[in-house]
């Protein structure tokens, strides 16, 4: 089944490939099937049957290297959030015309792909070989279809993420070597380590180090703004969408796991960061005059507190921090598409240009608030559930952290309000006149989000049944292992 | 009837969605009409619950959010308290959609409109339905969001959207102390329910510091919401939105949630005798501050908003004196006559044609005889002459902050005639002396219809009656509004027991109503005056009329030591850190590289001597280091 779940977007990636004029339907379609796919996989998921779906081939035996996956209910939340995400960025890229199409959608397949691989694999080597593998096709579509200054821009991009991941490398290799016997990558053997508090703090930087860069975490963003704003914007979703997804799933079945007496001595400078970066990144968000990039910083400032809930280490801090990768990949991924739907009419994203769209498209004004409200977490959307119990986790580590992430809602509400403001609100111009409302292939990309905005928001709680017993696993885990226990 | 309870949040929010969605379907005059039995059908039930309901009851619908052991059920509380909050919402919510089927007749968003004031009955029932505290704040959020929506309502005004972004803003200031609070309140009590939390060991609690931070953490989320010092400054830009929502939202009921948490609260708070002291200090000073502003505004709507602030005070020096079925009196009285003025507000603004400025009204009693009336009426009630509502909830209030604390009772007291004296003028600027609009509004000026008129006349005769539920013990023993309440409320230790006694109580209502009468009569004769209505330009005020016209430059204060700082420090931030340090840091980390490649390069020259050289002292080097590791 997982294997299938792998292997069928590659499949439909070659087909896109030959399909010529057809691409990117055939793309959708394929994208669609493997959603299907995906919900069956779901309606077979037990919650407290660990991990499943488990397939385990040997893939350089003499190296201890496997074809190891499987899916728990944290794999299987990102899964499903990477293949309910897929065919929606699909559809929202419609209207566009890309050139050489055939390529474009083949590539955001494999991407798909490698995502999936990420999150269900069960071996450091293979885990890190789809790691890799999900870098080269957004490189290309970023390289290939973003905007002016791409070449510059990827090109840091790429050289950024992949320093990250050679630490990570290293570490991983340091490990392996520390495996008895015939060593292993298998990600058993790799928790079962006792290592020394001195090389569990290296190897909790070169991790964190990677991940941090992935998400990206303060201070290691600076890539990301430029890299969001000129992609392509079915690249920035799936930068923003998934991929982001990547650092914290790493943080989470990589980190926490492996080096718990390192998050123990290190978590606290981790948390810090991530706490920064919340405040920081809210508040360049506010003098941001670019749409787009403003979305940018203000996915900075979300992830950071992602980031602080799960070094809080407590269930709560988890629970959220899993709920709000579900939330911030599905409503960052709104907020681009409304970005894009703008430029696409005005030419421009520059907010102090635009104004008084509801007054001639009255649909798009609807659905942006919606989805606006989501991300500055207004209760009874999916915001408000992540980020209650994010707050819930850092508060019960640091009260003074959790009023100062705090700060955080408030500049959310005075940036998104404002640019809606902006965008939105006020008299009509003469480029806006123009703007017309909602197509129809557009509301069917709005619509999935909104109805996951609100059914996340009202009723969170078979996401939270199925994430629980493995996020309790994992903090048991780090629990045990550091021999501290949170109060 | 307990099977019905989840009814009355769904009518109104099926009256949100059928208008919101059947927009184009529907007829544009229906949306009101339904928005309005939506409402009705909710008051019902409520009537129901208020004859059938003796004592608290819990109804659980579903697990909302669980997390390990934090559990947040999804569930309603049903007692004495939220019943009188769901009769004045639903009651005076239902009043309000009917008299705005009136109002909103002419303009083209009215379904939007309905919808929207539907929407804000559902998050406002969420709210004091809750059986715990993140129900409760699902609701106060989602009521801010409403204010946010109606203020902006006329939505081409930059000038209305900034001040609906003002109030979201501010409320989410105070929003962040609420979500901390109630977090807290789960570390501490390891559940967010009302009945769980309530039953803690007071005597293990009592002053201590967790409780007093929970008590000032939810106190800072009702100073957002119900506008006091501080945060206050949001409520008078409301009075962009619809004059119906400044009734509804920005007078008799959202603002009062402040009021409400602290009640609902009240156990918690009893046992924090600090906060109870800061909250008294917050409301005199918020009541006094405020009342002076009003006393200087030529906006008809601005001077209620500033009563409204004042009156806000009032209700938490009630609570902070630890009479908390005082304060939910005074909510409810000051429901029934704010209501009512904003609603009279608007009909006279309906007949201006928009107009809000009294310097440019006058004369309107015999043009709008009912507005007039019910005006005035409402007026005598703010103002505590009796027998009107008012008189019976402010003299509650002043006899038990005289108990407490002489000083707040002098300041009060002050209060009270500082409100007398603007709601006079507010009165006799606008339906006495000569009319001063232009002519085309004179020829328009007409009564409004009865649609308007009608529920203006109910809320005048609950401002007439209202009070008597809650007769003061001089006069009777039938305290009927406390006694209600009573199984809910506790007493806080620190409260002083000297019952004031009788001959105090009866005398300080004679020499007020004898004070407010000659005030009366002084007031009509000065502003009937044309030479003593306030010059229509602001360079003709004397100094300190100006400072309070323009409400002490608190905006202007804000605007520079907060909002302008923050832009300057983001900008910075942005520009200088990110850009140059970080970002900086980065690329020079690149180019350093790329120049040691450069640099390194050119030790590949293809010299062979310079090759054969180099392995010489490499092999050296590696047979050195061999020896000395041995």
């Amino acid at each position: 089944m997982l294997l299938l779940l792998i292997l069928f977007p590659l499949v439909v990636a070659v087909a896109t490939l030959f399909a010529k004029e057809n691409a990117k339907r055939v793309a959708l379609l394929g994208a669609l099937i493997e959603f299907g796919l995906s919900i069956v996989m779901l309606m077979q998921f037990n919650p407290n049957g660990g991990r499943q779906f488990m397939i385990d081939y040997w893939w350089v035996q003499n190296l201890g290297i496997s074809f190891k996956i499987g899916a728990d209910g944290v794999s299987m939340l990102l899964v499903l959030l990477t293949t309910f995400l897929t065919p929606i960025i699909i559809l929202s890229s419609f209207s566009h015309q890309y050139k050489n199409p055939s390529l474009f959608y083949s590539l955001i397949l494999v991407m798909q792909m490698a995502l999936v691989g990420v999150f269900v694999a069960l071996d450091g080597f293979l885990f890190y070989i789809f790691w890799e593998l999900a870098l080269i096709p957004i490189y290309l579509i970023c390289l290939i279809w973003g905007e002016k200054d791409r070449v510059r821009i990827t090109l840091k991009f790429f050289i950024y993420t992949l320093l990250g991941s050679l630490f990570m490398l290293v570490g991983l290799i340091y490990l392996y070597l520390q495996t008895p016997g015939t060593h292993s990558f298998d990600v058993n053997a790799l928790y079962g380590l006792h290592l020394s508090d001195a090389e569990q703090r290296w190897i909790f930087w070169a991790f964190f180090a990677a991940f941090a860069i992935k998400m990206p975490l303060f201070p290691f963003h600076t890539w990301q703004p430029d890299t969001y704003t000129d992609s392509p914007t079915p690249g920035t979703m799936l930068l923003s969408g998934i991929m982001l997804k990547m650092g914290v799933y790493g943080l989470i079945r990589w980190l926490l796991p492996i080096v718990p007496q390192g998050v123990h001595d290190y978590g606290m400078l981790a948390m810090v960061l991530s706490i920064i970066g919340i405040v920081y990144a809210s508040c360049i968000a506010l003098v941001q005059k670019d749409f787009k990039r403003l979305i940018a910083y203000s996915s900075i400032a979300h992830v950071g507190l992602i980031s602080a809930g799960i070094f809080s280490l407590t269930i709560q801090g988890l629970q959220g921090g899993m709920i709000q990768m579900l939330s911030h990949g599905i409503n960052v991924v709104g907020l681009f598409f409304i970005a894009d739907i703008i430029m696409r009419r005005m030419n421009t994203r520059e907010m102090k240009e635009l104004g008084g769209i509801r007054n001639v498209a009255p649909q798009f004004a609807t659905y942006f608030i919606i989805i606006l409200l989501a991300s500055i977490t207004l209760p009874l959307t999916n915001g408000f559930i992540g980020e209650f119990l994010l707050f819930n986790g850092v508060y019960q580590y640091n009260a003074w952290m959790a009023a100062i992430a705090g700060l955080g809602i408030i500049l959310g509400a005075v940036y998104m309000l404002t640019s809606y403001q902006k965008i939105v609100l006020g008299e009509k111009n003469k480029l806006t006149e123009t703007f017309t409302d909602l197509t129809s292939s557009e509301k069917m990309v709005l619509i999935p989000l909104v109805i996951m905005i609100f059914w996340i928001g009202i009723y969170p709680k078979p996401l939270l049944d199925i994430a629980e017993p493995s996020l309790k696993a994992i903090q048991d885990i780090v629990n045990n292992k550091s021999g501290f226990t949170l109060k | 009837m307990m099977q019905l309870v989840w009814l009355i949040p769904v009518f109104p929010l099926a009256g949100f969605l059928i208008i919101s969605f059947l927009k184009n379907v529907l007829p544009k005059n229906l949306s009101g009409v339904l928005a309005s039995v939506m409402v009705l059908a909710s008051f019902c039930i409520s009537v129901g619950l208020f004859f059938k309901v003796n004592e608290a009851v819990t109804i659980d619908y579903f697990n909302w959010i669980h997390a390990g052991n934090l559990s947040i059920p999804f569930s309603f509380l049903i007692d004495h308290a939220s019943i009188l909050m769901l009769l004045i919402v639903t009651g005076v919510g239902f009043l309000i959609h009917v008299y705005s089927i009136g109002y909103m007749s002419h303009d083209e968003n009215k379904s939007r409109f309905f919808a929207h004031l539907n929407l804000f009955i559902f998050f406002m029932l969420l709210l004091v339905m809750g059986s715990n505290y993140v129900i409760m704040f699902a609701g106060w959020e989602g009521v801010g969001l409403c204010s946010y929506l109606l203020i902006g309502f006329w939505f081409k005004n930059d000038e209305y959207n900034r001040a609906a972004n003002k109030a979201f803003i501010m409320n989410r200031i105070g929003d962040l102390g609420f979500l901390l609070g109630i977090i807290l309140i789960y570390v501490t009590f390891h559940s967010t329910n009302f009945q769980e939390v309530f039953s803690l060991d007071k005597a293990k609690y009592y002053n201590q510091p967790v409780i007093i931070a929970i008590t000032m953490l939810l106190f800072i989320g009702a100073m957002g919401k119900s506008a006091q010092i501080p945060l206050y400054t949001w409520l008078p830009d409301a009075m962009a939105g619809p004059t119906p929502v400044s009734a509804l939202i920005h007078a008799a009921t959202m603002v009062t949630a402040g009021i409400y948490i602290v009640v609902r609260s009240n156990v918690l708070y009893s046992l924090a005798p600090a906060t109870l002291s800061f909250i008294t200090l917050i409301g005199t000073a918020t009541a006094i501050f405020a009342a002076t502003i009003a006393v200087a505004q030529t906006d008809i709507k601005k001077v209620l908003a500033y009563s409204t602030v004042s009156q806000l005070g009032y209700m938490f020096v009630a609570l902070g004196v630890g009479s908390y079925s005082t304060g939910l009196f005074h909510v409810t009285t000051h429901a029934f006559f704010k209501a009512l003025l904003f609603l009279a507000a608007g009909s006279v603004i309906h007949a201006m044609s928009g107009e809000q400025d009294i310097r440019k009204m006058g004369g309107l009693r015999k043009k709008l005889p009912v507005t007039f009336i019910v005006f005035l009426i409402g007026t005598l009630a703010i103002s505590g002459i009796p027998p009107f509502a008012g008189f019976f909830s402010k003299d509650e209030i002043l006899v038990h902050a005289y108990e407490q604390n002489k000083f707040v009772f002098i300041l009060l007291s002050i209060t009270s005639l500082l409100t007398a004296f603007y709601m006079f003028r507010l009165l006799f600027l606008t339906f006495f002396g000569t009319f001063r609009g232009t002519m085309d509004q004179e020829h328009h000026l007409h009564e409004s219809p009865p649609v308007m008129t009608v529920p203006l006349i109910i809320l005048a005769l609950l401002s007439t009656f209202g009070g008597f539920l809650g007769m003061p013990h001089v006069f009777s023993d039938h305290h009927l509004f406390e006694k209600y309440l009573e199984p809910l409320l506790s007493v806080p230790a620190s409260i002083i027991h000297s019952e004031a006694s009788g001959s105090f109580e009866w005398m300080m209502m004679i020499a007020f109503t004898v004070t407010l009468i000659i005030l009366y009569i002084i007031t009509r004769g000065f502003f009937s005056k044309q030479q003593n209505v306030p010059a229509l330009n602001e360079n003709d005020f004397n100094p300190s009329t100006r400072v309070l016209f323009n409400k002490y430059y608190v905006d202007e204060l804000y605007d520079s030591i907060i909002v302008k700082p923050l832009y300057w420090l983001s900008d910075i931030f942005y520009k200088i850190f990110d850009n140059r340090l970080v970002d900086g840091t980065v690329n020079a980390l690149g180019k350093g590289v790329v120049w040691g490649g450069r640099t390194l390069r050119l030790v590949q020259s293809g010299n062979i001597g310079f090759y054969i050289f180099i392995m010489v002292v490499s092999i050296i080097a590696i047979f050195v280091f061999n020896i000395y590791l041995k």
